[in-house]
């Protein structure tokens, strides 16, 4: 499994993986928010947990076609399937890569857009904590949508309008505990609510997306 | 006695919904006519909304139903990964469209309502935000079936999707909940005590959400007839294909 694990990370961080492509996205999002929107630094201030959520919910987007599809053309996948490893542990370690190379560089670089967007002092903290909290369930509901999309031709497009209504719950109670953060206020409810939300996705969905593997793989 | 499952094979279903069909549908639109007909224009205005309250036949009904369509689908999957009954995951395909309607239906005549009352057409409210979530929803699950070719893969990732989604679709209701405090009263039917509607307007309300249920039934079953038509269309021209 660890051999999987560093497997994908290297095929990840390879000319052509894709890393780096999510940070840059984030990061071009970060800026063209406050054009559309204009300069105004109250408005920013209150609007940049918003954005930086829904900025790190699309980053993760990005990179999520490629998390099963590339396996599955050249077949590898089917060698996974019938490797020793349960299916559902592969699905579990590629979320895992797939979190490392997005979902953890992402929280760490949000502090650095929330500067450009003005975001107010004490919402730094609960920034990266709900991010860290957050994005693994993005990686695995992700996961999840990947695997049904996985025998599609163009399935990038519906992906996205599979993934994202499941995303909902995340966005909702990571962007409130940022938001409350910037008020002042206590945070400890929607950061349990989110991690809740992340372990029962890590804890369930592996078997789902694993079942929606093996349909497809038939 | 017979048991529910022999309803399952698709011979027996097309017989049976036959005659269940038309009877469905005349019943349907019976009471949704008779229901309309006595809210509109048999019942009092509220003495505080006026005319507007009316809406309500329409609204409440296709409310109802938009979220007892996704039940539905989601029992009709779970029947269809338990048991492989192919009737009930064409039946949960059948439902999806008719849902999304439903949806769109109480979504419309809720900004309808809500402009006058309210002053606006859209409010960032937990049961309106709620609603337009599980709009999504159901346009995911649509376009997946339309996507997969293999009609067996299909039925088999849809549901899976519908199990998936009704948790995600439950912790959105829950995250709105928490997200915005509303603007739309609570439950229009409710079995607490405490503040009711008037038998007045209860009276024809029942009337158009059964008349709306017996309207679902109908278009499931149409909608349902149809596939396995076009199922036996398909296996028909295979067959004329391997002998000719």
């Amino acid at each position: 499994m660890i051999a999987l694990l560093i497997r994908d990370l290297r095929l990840a961080f390879r000319a052509g993986g894709g890393f780096g492509l999510g940070l840059g996205f984030f990061l071009i999002l970060a800026v063209l928010v406050p054009l559309g929107v204009g300069p105004d630094q109250t408005v920013m201030g209150v609007i940049a947990p918003g954005i930086l959520w829904v900025g790190a919910l699309l980053a993760c987007l990005l990179s999520l076609d490629r998390l099963f599809a590339l396996d599955f053309e050249d077949g590898s996948l089917d060698l996974l399937a019938t490797s020793p490893i349960p299916l559902e542990g592969v699905v579990a370690i590629k979320a895992l890569a797939h979190w490392l190379t997005t979902g953890l560089p992402l929280a760490l670089v949000a502090p650095v857009l929330g500067v450009l967007l003005n975001l107010p002092g004490p919402a730094y903290l609960a920034l990266i904590v709900s991010l860290l909290l957050g994005t693994p369930a993005l990686s695995m509901i992700g996961a999840f949508g990947a695997a049904l999309t996985v025998g599609l031709k163009r399935g990038g497009l519906l992906l996205s309008l599979l993934v994202l209504p499941l995303y909902v719950p995340s966005l909702v109670f990571g962007a409130q505990s940022v938001t409350r953060a910037a008020q002042g206020l206590d945070i400890s409810t929607p950061l349990l609510l989110l991690s809740g939300i992340t372990a029962g996705s890590v804890a369930l969905l592996p078997f789902a997306a694993a079942f929606a593997l093996r349909i497809n793989l038939r | 006695m017979a048991s529910l499952w022999e309803y399952a094979n698709p011979v027996k279903f097309m017989k049976v919904s036959g005659w269940l069909l038309p009877l469905t549908a005349v019943l349907a639109a019976v009471s949704v006519g008779v229901g309309l007909i006595w809210g509109f224009f048999f019942t009092p205005d509220d003495f505080r909304q006026g005319s507007t309250v009316k809406i309500i036949f329409l609204h409440v009904p296709s409310a109802f139903l938009a979220i007892n369509a996704w039940v539905m689908m989601l029992v009709a999957s779970v029947i269809w990964l338990v048991r492989r009954h192919h009737v009930s995951a064409l039946a949960a395909k059948a439902a999806g469209p008719i849902g999304a309607t439903m949806t769109l239906i109480a979504l419309m005549t809720g900004a309808i309502w809500g402009q006058p009352m309210w002053g606006t057409w859209w409010v960032w409210d937990p049961r309106l935000t709620s609603f337009l979530i599980l709009f999504l929803f159901y346009i995911g699950y649509i376009a997946l079936w339309s996507a997969i070719e293999d009609p067996d893969t299909a039925a088999d990732l849809t549901s899976v999707l519908c199990l998936v989604g009704s948790v995600f679709a439950v912790l959105s209701r829950y995250a709105a909940i928490f997200w915005n405090q509303g603007l739309h009263q609570g439950a229009s039917l409710s079995v607490a005590p405490g503040e009711r509607m008037n038998w007045a307007y209860k009276g024809p309300l029942y009337l158009c959400m059964a008349g709306f249920f017996l309207l679902f039934l109908a278009l499931v079953l149409a909608g349902t007839r149809t596939e396995i038509r076009a199922r036996r269309i398909k296996a028909l021209e295979m067959r004329e294909r391997a002998n000719g």
